[in-house]
């Protein structure tokens, strides 16, 4: 059956076209290796089922919110800054965040100084506190060209750097993981951490984007 | 840990091309860079890739590059960067 059937026949004939079919091909090769690992794992008594259940979701209980926590922890306690920007890890355990062997550097966003995060040799991505990357991060064309042309990528995300300002790349090429700590937005005097936190998002956390502007009062 | 290199040294990462399992990146060999940080000392990828304990660990730098130095035919401003780690059996003193 061809599913690119001429379709100017009409359609009083009845037929049934059904829903469209999944799109679930075979296995590939990596995702077969990875099941027949985990199974064996779990048969030798490795490790266990529900540990591997465990782990996902400990996984997925990370998220960017994280991040923001600590994005606006820092934005109100400059001693907490000074922490977080001395040891990136041990800060974000202060506020509960278990970083495991993360070696986390905080790169902080200043007056004429915009950083952004990259890993050119594959996905290296600050996991344990922000979760998974976005498919985008982990692609070909953003690994190469955001060290090539940086300023061209932002501004394909919306963000435009002035010419006087300096734009700085950090490639996650070994051990480190980083994450951009963005500048305060302007007009959020006297707000708590929690409102701060709201303006924080993923990408800007990266560094390809800024915070959130506070809405303009009524 | 011992380390070769201070923060502010000028480096130059090795222009070499071993076969397997590199951390350096293609773009930086070669090229002058200034050491921003020490990092620490962690095992080497190149041995832990083949199922080796990387031991001895061995000092990483964070290098800053300008652009410049990096594309000659950078578009953006003057003073851009870009910072890598590198291993320290990657760099040799630079100019």
């Amino acid at each position: 059956m061809s599913d690119t059937h001429s379709h100017d026949h009409g359609h009083d004939h009845g037929h049934d076209h059904g829903p469209p079919p999944d799109k679930d091909g075979p296995l590939t090769y990596y995702q077969a290796m990875e099941t027949a690992v985990r199974e064996l794992l779990i048969e030798k008594g490795v490790v266990s089922a529900d540990e591997v259940r465990a782990a996902i979701e400990d996984m997925d209980a990370r998220s960017p919110a994280q991040g923001a926590k600590v994005a606006a922890r820092a934005w109100v306690d400059p001693d907490y800054k000074a922490r977080l920007l001395a040891d990136g890890s041990a800060a974000c355990e202060e506020l509960g965040i278990s970083m495991g062997p993360t070696r986390l550097v905080v790169v902080e966003d200043r007056e004429k100084l915009h950083n952004v995060i990259v890993c050119t040799l594959c996905s290296c991505y600050p996991r344990a506190l922000l979760g998974l990357p976005p498919d985008w991060y982990k692609a070909r064309a953003y690994r190469s060209r955001v060290v090539r042309e940086p300023r061209a990528v932002l501004r394909e995300f919306g963000t435009e750097i002035a010419d006087d300002w300096e734009l700085r790349v950090h490639d996650s090429t070994a051990d480190m993981r980083y994450m951009v700590l963005p500048r305060r937005p302007a007009g959020t005097a006297g707000w708590s951490e929690e409102q701060l936190a709201g303006l924080v998002t993923r990408d800007c956390l990266i560094g390809v984007s800024l915070p959130k502007q506070p809405a303009a009062e009524a | 840990m011992s380390a070769r290199f201070a923060p502010g040294d000028a480096v130059r990462v090795r222009w070499a091309h071993p076969p397997g399992h590199l951390r350096t990146p293609y773009y930086v060999r070669g090229k002058n860079g200034v050491i921003e940080r020490i990092c620490g000392a962690f095992a080497n990828p190149e041995e832990l890739a083949f199922g080796r304990d990387g031991l001895p660990t061995r000092p990483l730098y964070r290098v800053r590059f300008d652009q410049r130095t990096l594309w000659p035919d950078y578009a953006g401003r003057e003073g851009d960067s870009v910072e890598v780690e590198i291993f320290e059996h990657w760099l040799e003193p630079g100019t």
